[in-house]
């Protein structure tokens, strides 16, 4: 019965392993329904921190500004991304200027946010809203561009030669027959693109500039814990928790099919 | 006969390698026609560039006289069926075949009866709504033969259209587009490297090599009229035996002396070509005979109604293949290891360059 035994274990690591990853945001989000503001004590459930959340201006202002730097970025980050996917697939690049595109993916967030805001520096380029979108664009061009790039992968390009020679110049032609085949990769990367901007701190941090107008949802909760950490933050943590797994989940599944 | 589609001296390179070179051809109204040979001839290229996918580096290409050269695929009265058929996958097999009638703006009534005749033709009507990835191969095919027909070309260039399909289907298919070529009245153009295929479906073939055109003619002028010993070893099968050429016969080394049609002038040494089929087996030397070879049977391999025997002459096993019927084969009784004589009329042989 060694195989079983094997099992066995194998099973209740798994589950180990999921408990260690899941238990300490499970006991955040139980928190957040925690009436007391205490995070040792469990006083009752209650919907009350959720509340006080909707009245916290502050925390209102910062998570519009994280959903407009996310909308705006994701947008112009998913445009250029998939053209450079598609630019790069024809060009056959080598595999040095291949390894340039993966960079922003694997360089620390810290050195990117130093090296932007220095070359913002250097420009004389004004701090707000505007140098944060532009340093996400940066980082999730790369994203989007690997994530487009596996669905051209397996292109079959006489499909494009098939539409010209039907009749179809190329503008037709990419957007009746490219776009939609490479769609659903150009969602996926879109999709992770939108969570790394609504989760970054560090870039958003240092390219914000001075002011609280162009504090982002990251910053806001970072400056809030300082002083300890309210139930108020749980509540938004959880929020952002569940957008966020939502949609890592709808990119995986829309994923499925790049790989089909 | 006017011609559809007439290739002046088109030359195109890739790098140092001539994939098309000096080639000028004249392809005829509703004419049948085969570009055929070995992986690197040259014939796909020359396919594309008759699409307009290659620009030629020099020549040109006319289209019912009219010099279509410059103009891109889009711009030509030509629809090229692809050798991996290049159906998109995100569309029915309806919306696949409408996909090039949308281009020309036509309404979508009319839109909507050519697509239901066509696929009427290709016996599709029952797949009009699947996607690609839900049809076999040769559905695919008949789709994407519809979709290229459907625009009524005056040309229908074919890239290795059999080639994805298995032998049974593939025969089934070559009477198809033979019967849709012939009723549809559309010049087409074929690229194949299967000779039989070329043999069975064109009118003409081009046989390529290099670049070049190696010869061109109807099925039955490249099978018993190879003008070189490139042609006659590509199309069907041939015993070749090469000796010096003396008085318009060609000299074995064993002194033999063999004689054959010859349209080559001049020659020292060469080649003398001959079908299995025309050669035949005698127990006994024949009294009369124009070529006569003496072998052993080296091997008799069964072929249902034929026989192919292979006649060891001069101790070389595979020197002389000769397909006879089994009835004959019978009749003689012949077996392994007997020594026999092989004869041919003068006819039948062809004497070409070595």
């Amino acid at each position: 019965m060694h195989s079983a035994t094997t099992g066995t274990f194998l099973n209740s690591h798994l589950k180990m392993v999921y408990v260690f990853l899941y238990m300490p945001i499970i006991v955040l989000m139980v928190l957040s329904f925690n009436k007391a503001g205490l995070p040792t004590v469990w006083s009752g459930f209650s919907f009350e921190w959720y509340g006080k959340l909707a009245n916290n201006d502050a925390i209102l202002n910062a998570a519009w500004n994280t959903l407009v730097v996310a909308i705006v970025s994701t947008i112009l980050s998913s445009i250029l991304g998939t053209l450079l996917a598609i630019g790069v697939e024809k060009a056959k690049v080598n595999s040095g200027l291949d390894a340039l595109l993966f960079a922003p993916m694997i360089i620390p967030d810290i050195v990117l946010a130093i090296a932007l805001l220095s070359f913002f520096t250097l420009l004389e380029f004004t701090l707000g809203l505007h140098s944060i979108i532009l340093s996400h664009v940066v980082f999730n061009i790369a994203f989007v561009c690997a994530v487009v790039r596996t669905r051209l992968k397996n292109f079959d390009y006489s499909v494009l030669e098939a539409s010209e020679d039907l009749g179809a110049n190329s503008f037709t032609t990419f957007r009746r027959v490219m776009l939609p085949m490479i769609f659903p990769g150009v969602l996926a990367g879109s999709l992770l693109a939108f969570t790394l901007s609504v989760d970054e701190f560090i870039i958003a941090f240092f390219t914000a500039g001075a002011g609280s107008s162009s504090t982002t949802l990251p910053m806001q909760i970072y400056s809030m814990i300082r002083f300890g950490v309210t139930p108020e933050i749980n509540a938004m943590a959880t929020i952002i928790m569940l957008v966020s797994f939502t949609l890592v989940f709808m990119s995986q599944r829309i994923n499925k099919g790049v790989v089909q | 006969m006017s011609s559809a589609i007439t290739l002046q001296n088109l030359k195109k390179a890739f790098g140092q390698t001539k994939a098309i070179d000096n080639v000028s051809l004249d392809i005829h109204e509703n004419e049948f026609f085969a570009m055929l040979g070995p992986s690197g001839c040259g014939k796909t290229t020359l396919l594309r560039t008759i699409a307009g996918f290659e620009q030629p580096d020099e020549g040109f290409v006319l289209l019912g006289g009219e010099d279509v050269t410059p103009l891109r695929p889009n711009k030509r009265p030509i629809n090229l069926m692809f050798q991996s058929y290049a159906l998109f996958p995100h569309m029915s097999v309806e919306k696949n075949i409408a996909y090039g009638l949308e281009m020309e703006n036509l309404s979508k009534g009319e839109i909507a009866s050519r697509v239901a005749d066509v696929m009427d033709m290709a016996h599709l009507n029952a797949f009009a709504h699947r996607r690609p990835d839900q049809l076999s191969g040769g559905q695919k095919q008949r789709v994407a033969l519809a979709r290229a027909l459907v625009k009524r070309p005056k040309v229908l260039l074919l890239d290795e259209p059999l080639g994805a399909l298995d032998k049974k289907l593939r025969e089934q298919m070559q009477l198809e587009l033979k019967r849709l070529q012939e009723e549809a009245g559309i010049t087409f153009i074929m690229v194949t490297h299967d000779q039989e295929e070329a043999l069975v479906m064109a009118d003409r073939i081009a046989l390529m090599k290099d670049g070049q055109v190696a010869q061109l003619g109807t099925p039955h002028e490249l099978y018993e009229k190879p003008n070189s010993k490139f042609v006659a070893d590509f199309i069907g099968t041939m015993n070749f035996y090469e000796g010096k050429v003396d008085g318009g016969a060609l000299i074995l080394p064993n002194g033999s002396r063999l004689t054959g049609v010859t349209e080559e002038e001049g020659l020292d040494s060469g080649t003398l070509a001959v079908r299995p089929e025309r050669i035949q087996i005698h127990r006994y030397a024949p009294q009369q005979a124009d070529n006569l070879l003496q072998g052993v049977i080296a091997d008799i391999a069964y072929h249902g109604q034929d026989l192919n025997i292979h006649v060891a002459v001069d101790n070389e096993p595979n020197k002389t293949l000769a397909r006879i019927s089994a009835s004959s084969a019978e009749q003689q009784n012949l077996k392994l290891g007997e020594t026999v004589w092989c004869s041919w009329s003068s006819q039948n042989g062809r004497l070409l360059g070595a």
